[in-house]
């Protein structure tokens, strides 16, 4: 290869990755105002309005906002760690998108283990909440960074134990062989939320707990802990946190679409439903789960600690575990088992 | 000089300058983010090598679930570094011991390779399928055919260990209110909830 084709190559996935960032922050802002907009609807209010049609423009005049207010770092913090905390959270969390496959054969990086490469990245993502609520060097703070590397590191088990089962179904490590192993002449039918349904409603609720989503917020549980790991941060530092956040969450609502709801597949197997390019499929998937989640928001009230703590290591893993020898034992007996 | 080579000087370079930071910075939890840094790098050489899996296995068991918990003990714990620093001079001699020991063992590994490449052989083939299967599937082929009892045995070990670990601490204390959901949840009105008639004047006994 000379060193103008690698300068090629560099310059297309570079090209390719600002395509994808710009387009995924867009589509951030719009989830962000989407959670609000659920969330006040739930509750008979009307929501952000003031800013634009509906208030639209809404999620961008915070970005503003934020953006142009004074970065406040505390006396006593650890000044490096303090600010590095948040920049590790955002990439970490937008670094996960490198290998999602919006549509066949669209993934940035196609690698072999994308899905273990997805899973690494976002279990990183708790070193910038546990660097940000040391480095604070407040009592709230770092009370909310240990209960979240507490809660992230339990749900992570079961989160990957619903992984390996659908692994074992699917036969392949990599996201868009996952997507076309559920390319079946059933269609909706045939995606792995019906085979799988147990497993789906597990990850959905490690979902939640791993991206500190209520009902499981309890890091920065506002009544007791005021915004835990993140109280001492304002401005351009807490903007990277809030979007790191929200960029998990899509991230995972990405990860269910391919795991579960057949990623780019149109959930009708033929003709006029296939000419529909598959993004948009993927983006409607995506967004139905973020829908999902906003209304748990609404509607469930938060967990205790020891609740959490019992309903991860007592309940979801005990279930996975058994899930996953249930459906080894069902793929072996019935030769269903994917050959490579 | 090819990427690769350049990635792997890259790699390497960082890889040694963190795990020296490690043992110099004054810090401990910035110690354990270092060694943290470390552990990334050491990721990127398995990449480098092909080694996808290991490399992604690495980040996540070393880095997402090792390491949290160090970083989570180091910051729990005060320690005074200034303290445990004041005995280094007595250290030192059984310190440069292991140290030469290890370098000596890094010497004759790496020596004894380059005196004779054919002395090496055998365990150290690499990936039964040669080119034609991934590293996952090379790796899975090895660890649950040719392996499978010492993968066994190596799992019941953990469990004893962690069985261990859990009756070494787990205390039953008397006197100490536990929540048990399932009674809480098959608690009904009848049994929490008793509806008396109290006559007026006279009072019930309890």
């Amino acid at each position: 290869m000379t060193l103008w084709e690698v300068l090629g190559t560099v310059l297309l996935v570079a090209l390719k990755s600002v395509a994808l960032l710009v387009a995924l922050l867009v589509f951030i802002a719009y989830a962000l105002l989407a959670d609000r907009k659920i969330w006040a609807a739930v509750q008979l209010r009307r929501g952000p309005n003031v800013v634009g049609p509906w208030g639209l423009f809404q999620s961008f005049a915070d970005l503003l906002k934020f953006v142009v207010k004074e970065p406040v770092i505390p006396a006593g913090a650890n000044k490096s760690l303090f600010l590095l905390a948040p920049l590790i959270f955002a990439t970490l969390a937008l670094a996960a998108w490198a290998v999602i496959p919006l549509a066949d054969g669209w993934p940035i990086a196609d690698i072999n283990v994308g899905i273990i490469y997805i899973f690494a990245i976002s279990s990183l993502g708790v070193y910038g909440v546990i660097m940000g609520g040391w480095a604070s060097n407040s009592k709230y703070a770092f009370l909310g960074a240990l209960r979240s590397a507490a809660q992230m590191v339990s749900y992570e088990v079961s989160l990957g134990f619903v992984i390996v089962t659908v692994l074992m179904c699917a036969g392949s490590l990599n996201l868009s062989q996952i997507v076309r192993a559920q390319d079946t002449a059933l269609g909706i039918l045939g995606w792995y939320w019906l085979w799988l349904f147990p497993m789906f409603v597990v990850f959905f609720i490690s979902a939640l707990a791993e991206t500190n989503r209520p009902p499981f917020d309890l890091p920065e549980a506002e009544s007791e802990l005021v915004a835990g790991y993140m109280v001492e941060y304002s401005s351009t530092p807490y903007l990277l946190f809030m979007l790191g956040e929200y960029v998990a969450i899509v991230t995972m609502c990405a990860l269910g679409t391919i795991l579960f709801l057949g990623g780019w597949l149109s959930p009708i197997p033929f003709a006029p439903f296939t000419w529909v390019p598959g993004l948009i499929w993927f983006a409607l998937k995506a967004s139905f789960l973020f829908f999902m989640i906003a209304m748990v928001k609404a509607m469930v009230p938060r967990y205790r600690y020891d609740q959490l703590m019992r309903l991860g290591w007592k309940v979801f893993l005990p279930l996975s575990l058994a899930m996953v020898f249930v459906v080894a034992f069902v793929l072996k007996l019935t030769g269903l088992a994917p050959v490579s | 000089m090819t990427a690769a080579a350049a990635f792997f000087y890259l790699f390497a370079a960082i890889t040694v300058a963190s795990g020296f930071m490690v043992i110099a910075s004054r810090n401990p939890v910035t110690s354990v983010l270092f060694l943290i840094l470390a552990f990334v790098n050491a990721s990127g050489l398995f990449v480098l090598m092909g080694a996808e899996f290991l490399a992604m296995l690495l980040v996540v068991v070393y880095v997402g679930a090792v390491a949290v918990l160090f970083l989570f003990v180091v910051m729990m714990l005060d320690v005074d570094f200034a303290e445990l620093r004041q005995g280094f001079q007595d250290y030192l001699p059984v310190g440069g011991l292991i140290g030469a020991v290890f370098l000596i063992e890094l010497l004759l590994v790496v020596g004894s390779w380059a005196i004779d490449p054919g002395l090496v052989h055998g365990p150290l083939a690499v990936s039964p399928g040669g080119e034609t299967v991934t590293n996952t599937q090379a790796l899975g082929l090895v660890l649950y055919t040719n392996y499978f009892f010492f993968f066994q045995v190596a799992g019941l070990i953990l469990l004893v260990a962690m069985i261990g670990a859990i009756v070494l601490t787990l205390r039953d204390r008397p006197g100490v209110k536990r929540q048990d959901i399932a009674i809480q949840n098959a608690r009904t009105q009848a049994d929490a909830v008793e509806v008396r008639h109290v006559p007026t004047g006279q009072g019930v006994e309890v």
